[in-house]
């Protein structure tokens, strides 16, 4: 059976026809029907169906609150013993493996004056300060090179300054870890569990292939307690709220000279020293 | 057509064959036991942060919506249908009365042959023998 051009624009026509008016049908007769957008389920009525429907998640109310954290390192009070208690109350607390080798996991390391503040070198310089072993650790910048580079927002910034971390995100690029001028951040080359050497069952360890770094204690400041470090530094870390003209923190930083590791970089570090 | 070393190809093929279907003929007629994850004693607890049938088909959507509000906006409490207020962690707060990860989750992801890495990183209590 042959078509001919006759019955073929005919056909052609009430076909255009019914395409093109076929949403407009819908709508007359059924309005609403096709809004799919606007029937999706939102991603919190996806979270939770109408049994869990008036559940909320809220902060501690006993959660440290703060608008720019910060910590203040006194290098008259902070002798060898003070740090190294600090640091391994952190390595502690976090499940900080110790990797021989150069795959170690550093959060808060001991460092020398010139490897600290190589611009401010100087030969001639105050024997106390030039032989004194500084803490280091993350800055918590202000401006984070960190941030910038990561691809994922795996790493990312506060309301209140801290550089956290989001291990669920982290591909293992390494970026921040090119990104950061002080060399905060450490990657984990292997498993770190067999490298700790007494878990911490309250926190989680890391896995291969993330990057992890210091965290200001977010997890102790949620339920109210300071950093580890500044708790078992005996006084000489300080920690407390930069903003805040009153706090502890502002009137040292006001009492004495301070410095901060690399300034020149622009990344407002937020970690002070005393000296 | 001539089949050349036809005895030998067929019983081939016929040892081939019975090794190759061994995974669908061996375990026809018998069902995996259905996992039975470990309940909680009503003296450790009554109520769980949502209600069982949520809890058995969207944990893990629970899980990542907590993980999010934690990480990224530091809301660390929960406050469940039923009023009660949690401590939004994995490991502080589900191993609390799901003592066992053998006993509890290991039973239903074994069974559907998942492996979650939640314990690449989040420890679970030690397992008692």
């Amino acid at each position: 059976m042959g078509v001919d051009r006759r019955q073929f624009l005919k056909l052609a026509g009430i076909s255009a026809a019914f395409g093109l008016g076929g949403s407009v049908g819908f709508q007359l007769l059924r309005p609403g029907a096709l809004d799919a957008a606007e029937r999706m389920p939102t991603p919190y009525q996806m979270v939770f169906p109408k049994s869990q429907g008036n559940s909320e998640v809220m902060p501690n109310p006993k959660a440290l609150k703060g608008r720019r954290w910060g910590m203040v390192i006194d290098m008259r009070k902070l002798t060898v013993e003070k740090a190294r208690a600090a640091i391994q109350a952190c390595n502690y607390y976090h499940n900080v493996p110790t990797i021989p080798g150069k795959q170690n996991i550093k959060w808060i390391w001991l460092t020398g004056y010139t490897n600290a503040f190589p611009e401010v070198e100087n030969p001639f310089a105050d024997p106390a300060i030039k032989n004194a072993r500084f803490i280091a650790m993350c800055n918590h910048c202000d401006n984070p090179p960190c941030v910038r580079v990561c691809p994922t927002k795996a790493t990312f910034q506060r309301e209140d300054g801290i550089v956290m971390m989001d291990m669920h995100r982290c591909i293992g690029c390494r970026f921040c870890m090119a990104g950061c001028p002080y060399g905060s951040r450490s990657f984990n080359f292997r498993d770190p569990r067999p490298f700790i050497k007494k878990e911490y069952p309250k926190y989680p360890t890391r896995t291969k292939g993330v990057v992890e770094k210091c965290t200001f204690c977010s997890e102790r400041l949620a339920v109210g307690k300071l950093p580890a470090c500044a708790e078992a530094s005996g006084g000489a870390m300080v920690f407390g709220d930069v903003d805040d003209a009153g706090s502890e923190l502002r009137q040292l930083l006001r009492s004495r000279y301070s410095i901060r590791r690399k300034p020149n970089l622009g990344t407002h570090p937020q970690v002070y020293y005393l000296v | 057509m001539k089949l050349y070393n036809g005895p030998q190809i067929i019983v081939g093929l016929v040892i081939f064959l019975a090794i190759f279907t061994y995974p669908l003929w061996s375990g026809a007629g018998k069902a995996a036991p259905v996992p039975k994850p470990q309940p909680v004693p009503k003296s450790v607890a009554t109520q769980c942060v949502a209600d069982t049938a949520y809890m058995r088909t969207s944990h893990m959507t629970l899980l990542n919506y907590w993980r999010d509000e934690v990480v990224r906006d530091g809301d660390r409490l929960y406050v469940s249908a039923s009023g009660k207020t949690f401590n939004m962690s994995l490991s502080n707060t589900c191993f609390e009365c799901h003592t066992s990860k053998v006993k509890f989750c290991d039973q239903c992801h074994n069974y559907l042959a998942i492996s979650p890495f939640c314990w690449d990183c989040h420890l679970t209590p030690k397992e008692k023998k």
